[in-house]
């Protein structure tokens, strides 16, 4: 019913037939919700829309319901891992030098907050511990590469790089 | 069973085991403050309004979810207890939106009334709103997030009485919001308008959505000719929204308080309560003997066609094609008392005076205009038009009594009991049995379908066929009896109302709708049918006219065009 919502992204016949496999043993089983979520999650790598209603069916919980614990728990998300990966370092010494401003930029320009994805898929966001680089704080990785005294004003320039690829 | 012994505020009380300490105190006449409790719905000690003082305990407990135990000692009214509930209530009011003087429920909200009861007289605490908008998507109810105070009250009403599962709580922490799945506007879920949720919500976080100024405009309107119908549920409860007892009958009043309001024709939803037995009961003896798809199932109630259509869609064959008897009235009054009347039909406007939330929702569907115009321009709420003559300053209590207006105005007894669970499928019996055997009832009175028990089923004897019936109210309900049609049991007809009770327990009836009223309104409809000369929609002469001058004949080629309707399969999801 939902159209233009993210978490409505069409997934491989064959993961829809891995989530029917998880979920084979709970059948009518409520309690398990949270167990088979998990389970689907790890297989799928996020629970988009039809995931939910599956396991909805399968277990016979209402979907309200299904999505409450989703979005409850943290661990659980809607959106698939973006294709570059970013951490924010948030130690101490990087949360001083301006990690927060960091990720209310990313939040501004990117709509993406922690755990996240961004609309288009390119990002996905995590907040990390210290990375032992507190001198260069604040710290920001992408995929493989670390980035030192990223200030907002630098933010746009390292990510366009990897937008385009 | 013996009962427990124990102590509440130095009074010796007995209880079944079992009961609660909120209980137990109320059967003694002490009252303890509620607000997330809901008697047999909701009992979940989220609120902690109800906090009591029990002797041994290290803290203070719930009352609503403390069973009483054996010797215990409990106190309701110390300074502590009274602080305590005094603090609990403070935080949730520390983020609700300070609207009273502009919101849809003062003066009939439990919050708002509990700070005036537990004396709050300064709000010391102010935490951040809700971030969620108020969302108007649906076309019969109002989510207003901001001033949910999450007792899920509502929560358990739509996913054990109804069985629907629309919204439950959703996110967590400051984000936490009754909504549907995906944070869907309700007007998009399969949500199916009951309005149930509206009828226990101690707050304004839901609400009926209002459309009295649509109304006002057109009663202002000098080209409008502006007819009003009314349900039958809404004498036995209308009195309510002026202090009186429920199940008053008040019909009367009722008629002249919508004549004072400006209606220029005051008629009665009863009447074509009356022409859907006819159309109905045709339709079953036709099915009956032509082999036709069977158990017939009643479409009166636009809140469980809307259930049948997104959760059965394959069993809607056996609903009914008639039109519910709110937009039967629509279509023959902008066709038949239009030409009667000499009014042009684009110039006559409808208002329905509606139990039901639902009824909005079935106004507005597009399918429901075969008088060639919209049936229904508008269909209020019980608790809509209470406002509205609140604000024309009519004294409802105090007027004279009044007749309907005729020709769509006449009804009898028969048309009456639709208001309450079990009314259609007795009217449709004593008009059905009549009419098939020939020979006159020797009792009108079929108590077997009466009454408050979920599931009703009995048989009936008509010239040696018997007929097995079975009649639900609430979607639960509903439900069970589905699952027996599909294991194969057999009944013939079957009347299903959305909400518990029937009319009489809509999601637009005043507030507060509990059983002990749903019971009261019930016997307010019985025996406003008792006090009808006529009792058999059959023997309704308005009615014979309408199929002599206009009709023609049951199931008739204008029938088929005006009282008859289709349904459509809709998505669970
Ligand atoms: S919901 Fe109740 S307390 Fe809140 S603004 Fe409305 S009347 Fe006042
Ligand atoms: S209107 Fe009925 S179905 Fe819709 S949310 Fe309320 S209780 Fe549930
Ligand atoms: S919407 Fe009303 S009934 Fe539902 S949780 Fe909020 S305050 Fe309670
Ligand atoms: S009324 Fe008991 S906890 Fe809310």
């Amino acid at each position: 019913m939902s159209n233009g919502c993210a978490c409505h992204t069409q997934l491989e016949p064959e993961q829809l037939n891995e989530v029917g496999r998880i979920m084979e043993p709970y059948r009518g089983q409520p309690g398990s919700l949270i167990q088979v979520l998990h389970k689907a999650q790890n297989a799928v790598g996020y629970l988009p829309r039809e995931v939910q209603v599956m396991v909805s069916e399968g277990l016979n919980v209402p979907l309200t319901r299904v999505y409450g614990v989703v979005s409850f728990y943290s661990f659980f998300t809607t959106k698939p891992k973006g294709k570059h990966k970013i951490c924010v370092c948030a130690g101490t010494a990087c949360y001083v030098r301006g990690a927060n401003q960091l990720l209310n930029q990313l939040e501004k320009d990117y709509h993406i907050g922690p755990g996240d994805t961004s609309d288009d898929g390119q990002f996905s966001l995590d907040v990390v511990r210290c990375v032992g680089a507190c001198g260069l704080g604040p710290v920001m990785t992408v995929d493989d590469d670390v980035y030192g005294r990223v200030h907002t004003d630098k933010l746009s320039s390292i990510l366009e790089k990897y937008a385009k690829e | 069973m013996s009962l427990i012994n124990l102590t509440i505020d130095g009074v010796q009380v007995q209880a079944v085991p079992g009961t609660s300490v909120l209980e137990a105190a109320g059967q003694a006449g002490i009252k303890i403050p509620t607000l997330c409790y809901l008697k047999e719905i909701n009992e979940i000690g989220s609120c902690r309004i109800c906090l009591v003082e029990v002797e041994g305990a290290r803290t203070l407990q719930a009352s609503c979810v403390t069973p009483v135990t054996e010797g215990m000692v409990v106190r309701t009214n110390t300074p502590e207890v009274r602080q305590a509930r005094k603090l609990n209530l403070e935080l949730i009011m520390s983020n609700h939106p300070q609207e009273c003087l502009i919101c849809p429920r003062s003066t009939n909200c439990e919050l708002q009334q509990l700070a005036a009861e537990l004396g709050i007289s300064e709000l010391r605490f102010t935490g951040a709103m809700s971030p969620y908008e108020p969302d108007f998507s649906s076309p019969s109810l109002v989510r207003d997030p901001r001033k949910c105070i999450l007792c899920r009250r509502c929560v358990s009403v739509c996913e054990n009485v109804q069985q629907v599962s629309a919204i439950a709580p959703q996110e967590r922490g400051f984000d936490t919001v009754v909504a549907p799945a995906f944070l869907e506007p309700l007007g998009n879920a399969a949500c199916v308008n009951c309005g149930q949720c509206a009828l226990v919500c101690p707050t304004a976080a839901i609400h009926e959505k209002d459309q009295t100024g649509e109304v006002w405009a057109a009663l202002a309107d000098p080209e409008k000719h502006v007819v009003v119908q009314t349900a039958p549920a809404v004498r036995v409860s209308i009195g309510e929204m002026f202090g009186a007892e429920p199940g008053r009958v008040a019909t009367g009043q009722l008629v002249a308080a919508l004549r004072k309001l400006g209606f220029d024709r005051v008629f009665d939803t009863d009447f074509t309560a009356d022409l859907t037995i006819m159309e109905e009961g045709s339709e079953l003896i036709k099915r009956l003997q032509e082999g036709g798809t069977l158990p017939l199932i009643t479409s009166c109630s636009p809140g469980w066609i809307k259930f049948i259509e997104h959760f059965y869609p394959d069993l809607l064959p056996h609903l009914s094609t008639c039109k519910s008897p709110q937009q039967m009235f629509g279509a023959l009054a902008k066709t038949y008392y239009a030409q009667k009347a000499g009014i042009d039909p684009s110039n006559i406007f409808v208002v329905s005076i509606m139990p039901c939330t639902a009824k909005k929702f079935e106004a507005g569907r597009e399918e429901m205009n075969g008088s060639g115009h919209r049936d229904v321009d508008v269909a209020l709420t019980t608790r809509e038009l209470g406002k509205m003559l609140k604000e024309a300053g009519i004294d409802f209590n105090s007027l004279a009594e009044e007749e309907y207006d005729s020709p769509l105005g006449i009804s009898t007894g028969a048309g009456v009991i639709f208001g309450s669970t079990g009314g259609v499928m007795e009217a449709a019996l004593r008009t059905a049995y009549e009419l098939v055997t020939g020979e006159t009832l020797p009792d009108l009175e079929f108590h077997a379908v009466r009454g408050l028990e979920g599931v009703k089923e009995t048989s009936v004897n008509l010239n040696g066929t018997t007929l097995n019936v079975a009649v639900a109210h609430g979607l639960a309900n509903a439900r069970e009896i589905l699952e027996r049609v599909s294991g194969g049991q057999e009944y013939h007809f079957i009347e299903i109302m959305c909400c518990p009770g029937g009319c009489i327990g809509g999601g637009g009836q005043p507030i507060p709708t509990d059983r002990e009223i749903r019971a009261r309104r019930a016997a307010g409809i019985y025996d406003a049918d008792r006090a009808m000369p006529l009792r058999k929609s059959h023997e309704n002469p308005a009615v014979q006219a309408l199929y002599k001058e206009f009709l023609g004949e049951p199931l008739g080629h204008k029938s088929h065009e005006l009282l008859h309707t289709h349904y459509l399969a809709r998505q669970k999801y």
